[in-house]
């Protein structure tokens, strides 16, 4: 199954941008799975270097009740570059996921509370993170998290081993 | 599987332990008709959970998604307040699985429904299935595009 639609500058991207593995996560911040799969990445990211292109995209699922909010708030932090120290500050702290631990981290990386919250009701970072959710959904997205990698749904299993052995031919 | 083009079997289930649905009071609505082995077992979890976070989306279609598996409507209701689904679980509990097996949906092996989609449009006509191996999940692309696709034809 295809990613749809494929990346495009509109995403979220760390890495090189011209490695010949592009690996995109779909993800819900309060998902357990997606947060062990957090350091894999991370680990993944640390042994494949600059070969590694990573993007991730959000999937919020309704039965996880912080997770929207969550992921309109890393699409704030992106408009002040903090995209990624957010989405890293999620989830190595994701038994506390409200909306007061939201504003506690985004002033952290130093967007204040009133700013935060103006932004927070600006249509168009829940629009964005609707948009990634209705990509998933086309693309096959079954569970999170789910990867691509160079366009194509990773049906192996998620764990650092695994994944590295499929992509090593790819290289 | 039953094919597509023939009249959808109609049923009269249990949605929560004091209402019933029938299928046929939802003429002039697609349905999304989502048969799973077992209430509470992960991976139809997130098959579940993937359809409810998608509302929005089939809404838009105009479409009625309903669940479907033999467990019991106390079974349903807690766990359908567990995962938090916005859309009525069927309990095809007794006689056990009988519509399931009018759907050509049930495994006897495992005593339960099979992992299977219907669309079914607003005549009360099957338009689409898909019959997934219980350990998979589907997500929903292949009844998204088949949806589109019956809507593209009009």
């Amino acid at each position: 199954m295809a990613l749809k639609p494929p990346v495009t500058n509109l995403d979220h991207i760390q890495g090189n941008s011209n490695a010949s593995i592009e690996l995109v996560e779909y993800g819900d911040y309060q998902c357990p799975y997606c947060a062990e799969f957090y350091y894999v990445i991370k680990e993944l990211q640390n042994q494949l270097g600059t070969n590694l292109k990573f993007i991730f995209r959000n999937f919020p699922l309704e039965m996880h009740p912080n997770a929207l909010h969550a992921a309109i708030a890393t699409e704030v932090l992106a408009k002040y570059n903090k995209f990624w120290p957010m989405h890293d500050m999620l989830y190595e702290n994701q038994a506390y996921l409200h909306d007061k631990n939201l504003i506690n981290y985004a002033e952290k990386l130093g967007v204040n509370e009133q700013q935060f919250e103006q932004d927070f009701k600006d249509k168009s970072f829940a629009d964005k993170v609707e948009k990634d959710f209705e990509s998933g959904l086309r693309s096959g997205v079954n569970g999170t998290p789910s990867l691509y990698i160079n366009n194509k749904k990773y049906e192996g299993e998620y764990s650092l081993d695994a994944i590295l052995t499929y992509i090593k031919p790819l290289l | 599987m039953l094919k597509n083009s023939i009249k959808a079997p109609d049923f009269k289930l249990s949605a929560t332990p004091d209402k019933q649905i029938s299928l046929s009071e939802f003429i002039g609505k697609k349905i999304i008709l989502v048969f799973y082995p077992a209430d509470w077992s992960p991976v139809c979890g997130d098959e579940l959970a993937i359809f409810s976070s998608s509302l929005k989306l089939f809404e838009k279609y105009n479409v009625q998604i309903l669940g479907i598996s033999v467990d019991s409507k106390w079974s349903h209701a807690a766990f359908s307040e567990n995962r938090k689904l916005k859309f009525p679980l069927l309990a095809d509990f007794e006689p056990k699985g009988a519509i399931s097996i009018k759907y050509e949906a049930y495994s006897t092996a495992t005593g339960t429904s099979k992992r299977a989609i219907y669309l079914i449009d607003g005549m009360g006509i099957i338009r689409w299935s898909y019959l997934s191996p219980d350990n998979i999940n589907p997500g929903v692309d292949g009844v998204l595009d088949a949806l589109e696709n019956l809507i593209g034809e009009k």
